[in-house]
């Protein structure tokens, strides 16, 4: 309807002086942007559909083009803002949920952005860490909290299945059909190099990849789709997924139309159906039932591999974490409402769920109340956007963190939001094979070994600033953190002081 | 004297068998000898020196400077080998030498053919154009106003007739074929070629023949008069068998040789425009008088002469001359069953017989025709490539997946 | 020695190499203005459409048909195997693109003379451009065995 048109929110701009015609452009756009007018001799640009995912600005060689936010508005108004009119244009058009993807955009606070970290002056030394040890290997997985002894009064050393990580960083659940065959590759070769783990989502495992088991994570989720005996003795650790942090409280939804090939195989479902996870496991309604569900994935993997149980941070979350460490999990992994997807509806994914950084800050307090603390690792996610944040959620409590939105955009993501789309030109998000291919996985890996290299190193130059030499010590310490235009509230609830103090 | 190589000729094909023999060998003496006085030079560069698109000095160039001292090479130059002692291994020389060898190549190439033409011994500016002598004399008995007239419209007589025409008042060519350059073109091909050629001043006189030379004017057997003030004999070449012949040596058309370039004489290797080979295309043994052929047969018979083993089994017929910015490409022999495009001077006829691709002509339309050629070469099964995608033009994609990851993944 | 290759699993069609290479080869060192309004005649061709594609340039082949064929020693392999062309010897008979089994050797724009790649070893490319240009790892500068 001619009433529902709405000018485009971005717009490619091309400086004519600079286009050579080369029309990589045109050929690289899967949203048909671009194209050349032999008419007029020259590029044009058709900006309706124009996502700003920046493929065709990275690609140009001469640098010609450029994405703008469009200057045209609707009536200034602080509470009927553009956004807000557009969607109920949309809607009205539709009588659709508004579909969106990746994080939470809006301008709630970033809390990381909140917390200063500590050095060492004068009493304390700081460590160099380019001339001494630095210890940045994690272990993941419920830790003894008594020293047993046999008759002979010789410790007995069994622990617990653990992961080790040589960083205290993963890869988080993505699963393969929400991005791509070659952006898994990418993740699982570069978990491999870099000796940390990579996450399979719900999708199941691709039989290419059962190779990279020592370093994979497989996912159990409500619609438990590519489950099976020998997927999960594939990975180093099994996750159940109770709720992600994008979209809390309900369920998941891959189209049918990309349900095809490897993925209705990996799936296990037939090819062309959809793929829905329902909101709950229908097998769980309380702490006794996901007691169950651990067991029997421990029992189906002969108790070698640890259990992780991940929830989207909620307003309670701090007494479902305690239940959940008390299920028997050797892992709690916390979502925070930034965290992104392949897929949310809009509202949810704006307005449901809490800030990982008071999530975890009350769960890990939670648990250290409760005394159980040592029975589960605590793995963070949901927008962890630099080596600050990983050092900061360590202090806050957190053992390690999962990183994913980053990993995309080291892959490539420019974070234009339209992965529900299916026509990521980056080749991520996407199961077109033209538009796949753009992904090449030794690329990939490269770009995500170099990252996490990247951030292992400010890690340990901040750890020593602080004199702190190994995560063991750095892990919910405090004391390294200050809140700056915090309230009260806030820092109590992060169990931090305000800067000064 | 002796030498482990003696290579008669010093053409293209000496330089095959020199490199042939250096990787197999790098001690072992060599010898060439020539009746030129020049280091080697490609001989169909003669046109283009006469249309000044290169020098004495750069076709001498075709290998550098040292090449003949690098290869440890002895070069004797002017004077011509007259006789091959076979039960000896010796090769007696014009200035009395007797030279033996412990394997011979005859390259002796092959020399215009001269047909018997009323008047012609009276003509006193008559030329044949196959040599940088012949050239050389050629261009010093012309200038501006000379009227020129060509016997022959075939490769040599009109790359003559390019090299020439700006140095000339009038170029005519008369030939007793109906078509021009009939070895390599179809009719139809031949007429878009003498359009375009006759577009740049040469005019043709075809069906026809020369039935008198007499006081600068040739009467042709149509009964038409050409005023002449020099004449070019290019009517065809005979290659130079005689050495062989005379020492015992099989010859048919040319001489015979087998798969490894060797004669029926023991030691005693051809290779060049004055042997014959196998075309690839056709199974039959003939003299495929091509550089890019005399370079692979010299080399294959330098690499058996030194104890190696490279069969020459894949010549094929192939052909790229342009006339005036008009650029052909053919390949292989024109049997079987043809696709033909045609559109203004581009014309493109591909023969296939089987499933394989057995010759293609390309005028004013070369591109990537190497292709073609391979496909002609190797008796690709058409069946196994994508026939109509490359018939539209030559392309890798017409190829497998697996063809082409070698092709372009692989070491070459 | 290292060479070229080309992996058309990650070609994306894109034709960058083609306007690298062009540019490269222009002697002019600002992009725009070597490429700007000009049909380009790259030495790398690009092949296919937006599922299949690759990159076809020369393969420098160690027993090289365009060498041996040359009629006038404008083409040879120099000490790195590199098979380069003399532009200065070439008299543009086009043997070489009778030969050359790739279809890697093309005429020069003005039709004078062949052009083939050389590596970016004529130019002040360095390493090629149509590698260094490359999105997506498709063309790669590597020494295989």
């Amino acid at each position: 309807m001619i009433r529902d048109y709405l000018y485009p929110e971005y717009e490619a701009v091309r400086n004519p002086d600079l286009c050579i015609g080369c029309r990589a452009c045109e050929r690289q756009c899967s949203n048909e942007v671009h194209r050349y007018d032999a008419d007029l001799g020259k590029m044009v640009s058709d900006s309706t559909s124009c996502v700003d995912c920046q493929r065709c600005v990275c690609l140009c060689p001469t640098h010609a083009l450029k994405i703008v936010k469009s200057d045209h508005t609707f009536k200034i108004n602080a509470n009927w803002t553009s956004e807000v009119i557009s969607d109920v244009i949309r809607q009205a058009g539709t009588g659709a949920v508004l579909l969106s993807a990746m994080g939470n955009p809006k301008e709630y606070p970033v809390y990381w952005d909140k917390m200063l970290i500590n050095a060492s002056q004068v009493t304390n030394p700081s460590i160099d860490p380019l001339r001494e040890p630095m210890e940045t290997k994690t272990y993941l997985g419920k830790k003894s909290s008594e020293i047993i002894r046999d008759r002979n009064g010789n410790i007995v050393p069994e622990t617990s299945p653990q992961l080790e990580l040589e960083t205290p960083i993963m890869f988080s659940a993505m699963s393969y059909g929400s991005i791509s065959y070659n952006a898994h590759k990418s993740l699982a070769t570069a978990a491999e190099e870099l000796g940390i783990l990579y996450n399979t989502g719900e999708g199941g495992l691709h039989e290419d990849f059962y190779q990279y088991g020592p370093n994979t994570i497989v996912q159990v989720a409500s619609g438990r789709f590519g489950v099976h005996e020998d997927y999960l003795n594939a990975g180093a650790a099994i996750e159940i997924k109770m709720g992600q942090g994008a979209k809390p409280g309900i369920g998941g939804h891959l189209p049918g139309e990309k349900i095809v090939d490897d993925i209705s195989k990996t799936r296990m479902i037939p090819e062309g159906t959809d793929a829905i996870s329902p909101a709950p496991h229908h097998d769980i309604y309380s702490i006794e039932d996901l007691r169950q569900l651990v067991f029997s994935l421990k029992e189906a993997s002969d108790y070698k591999k640890p259990v992780i149980v991940k929830i989207a941070a909620v307003h309670n979350v701090a007494a479902i974490a305690s239940g959940i460490a008390r299920s028997g999990a050797d892992i709690i992994a916390i979502d925070g409402y930034r965290g992104g997807t392949g897929a949310a509806p809009k509202r949810i994914r704006d307005n449901v769920g809490i800030p990982i950084e008071l999530a975890l800050a009350s769960v890990d307090q939670r648990l250290r109340d409760e005394g159980i603390r040592d029975a589960v690792s605590v793995v963070v996610g949901g927008s962890i956007r630099s080596s600050a944040d990983v050092v900061k959620a360590i202090a806050l409590g957190a053992d390690a963190v999962y990183i994913a939105t980053s990993a995309l955009i080291a892959l490539g993501c420019h974070l234009c939001r339209s992965c529900q789309a299916g026509k990521c030109n980056w080749g991520i998000a996407t199961q077109v094979p033209e538009l796949v291919k753009r992904l090449n996985p030794a690329d990939g890996k490269e770009r995500l070994v170099n990252l996490v290299h990247a951030w292992t190193h400010e890690i340990k130059e901040m750890m020593g600033g602080m004199g702190i030499n190994s995560i063991e010590a750095l892990r919910g310490n405090r004391l390294m953190l200050r809140g700056i235009g915090l309230t009260d509230k806030e820092l109590q609830i992060l169990g931090i002081k305000h800067a000064g103090e | 004297m002796k030498y482990d190589y003696l290579i008669i000729g010093n053409s293209i094909v000496a330089v095959g068998c020199i490199e042939g023999i250096r990787e197999n060998d790098g001690e072992g003496s060599i010898c060439v000898v020539t009746d030129e006085n020049y280091r080697v030079y490609g001989r169909p560069l003669i046109s283009y020196y006469l249309w000044n698109k290169t020098t004495e000095k750069k076709m001498l160039g075709y290998r550098p400077d040292n090449f003949y001292k690098k290869n440890d090479v002895e070069l004797i130059l002017g004077v011509r080998a007259e006789k091959i002692d076979p039960d000896k291994k010796t090769v007696s020389l014009a200035d009395g030498r007797e030279i033996g060898y412990g394997k011979l190549l005859v390259a002796t190439g092959s020399s215009p053919f001269v047909p018997p033409m009323k008047g012609l011994d009276g003509v006193e500016k008559r030329f044949s154009f196959m040599t940088l002598d012949d050239a050389k004399a050629l261009a010093e008995a012309i200038d501006k106003d000379s009227r020129v007239l060509i016997v022959g419209a075939g490769l040599i007589g009109l790359k003559c007739a390019e090299g020439i025409s700006d140095r000339v008042g009038s170029l005519t060519v008369v030939d007793l074929a109906d078509r021009i350059l009939p070895s390599i073109l179809d009719a139809k091909g031949s007429a878009i070629v003498k359009k375009h050629i006759e577009s740049h001043g040469v005019k043709f006189y075809l069906n026809d023949s020369v039935a008198e030379f007499k006081d600068g004017t040739a009467t042709l057997s149509s009964g038409k008069k050409i005023k002449y003030d020099a004449v070019v004999i290019a009517v065809g070449v005979r290659p130079n068998v005689s050495l062989v012949s005379e020492a015992g040596g099989k010859v048919n058309r040319g001489i015979a040789t087998d798969l490894k370039c060797a004669t029926t004489l023991p030691d005693v290797y051809a290779a060049g425009d004055c042997a014959e080979s196998l075309n690839s295309v056709t199974g039959q043994n003939q003299v495929l008088a091509l550089l890019p052929n005399a370079y692979m047969m010299g080399h294959a018979a330098g690499v058996n002469m030194s104890g190696g083993e490279e069969l020459y089994d894949d010549a094929i017929p192939m052909n790229a001359i342009g006339f005036w910015g008009l650029h052909i490409i053919t390949a292989g022999d024109y049997e079987g069953e043809a696709y033909v495009k045609r559109s203004g001077t581009k014309y493109k006829k591909l023969v296939t017989s089987g499933d394989t691709l057995r010759g293609f002509i390309l005028i004013d339309e070369i591109e990537r025709a190497g292709i073609y050629t391979r496909l002609v070469r190797e008796k690709t099964p058409l069946s196994e490539i994508d026939f109509e995608a490359i018939k539209e033009r030559p392309q890798e994609m017409a190829f497998s997946r697996a063809v082409r990851k070698d092709d372009l993944g692989g070491v070459k | 020695m290292k060479r070229i290759y080309v992996n058309e699993e990650w070609c994306l069609g894109c034709h960058l190499c083609e306007y690298q290479c062009a540019f490269a080869n222009s002697g002019i060192s600002d992009m725009v203005k070597a490429l700007k309004g000009k049909t380009i005649h790259p030495r790398i061709q690009v092949e296919g459409d937006n599922s299949v594609s690759f990159a076809v340039n020369c393969r420098h082949c160690s027993d090289a048909r365009c060498v041996k064929g040359c009629i006038s020693g404008a083409l040879s392999r120099d000490k790195d195997g590199v098979v380069v062309i003399d532009t200065d010897k070439c008299v543009g008979c086009f043997t070489c693109i009778l030969s050359c089994p790739y279809g890697a050797i093309m005429p020069s724009s003005d039709h004078s003379v062949v052009q083939k790649c050389q590596l970016c070893m004529d130019n002040q490319a360095g390493e090629p451009a149509c590698v260094k240009g490359c999105p997506n790892r498709a063309i790669v500068f590597e020494e295989r065995i």
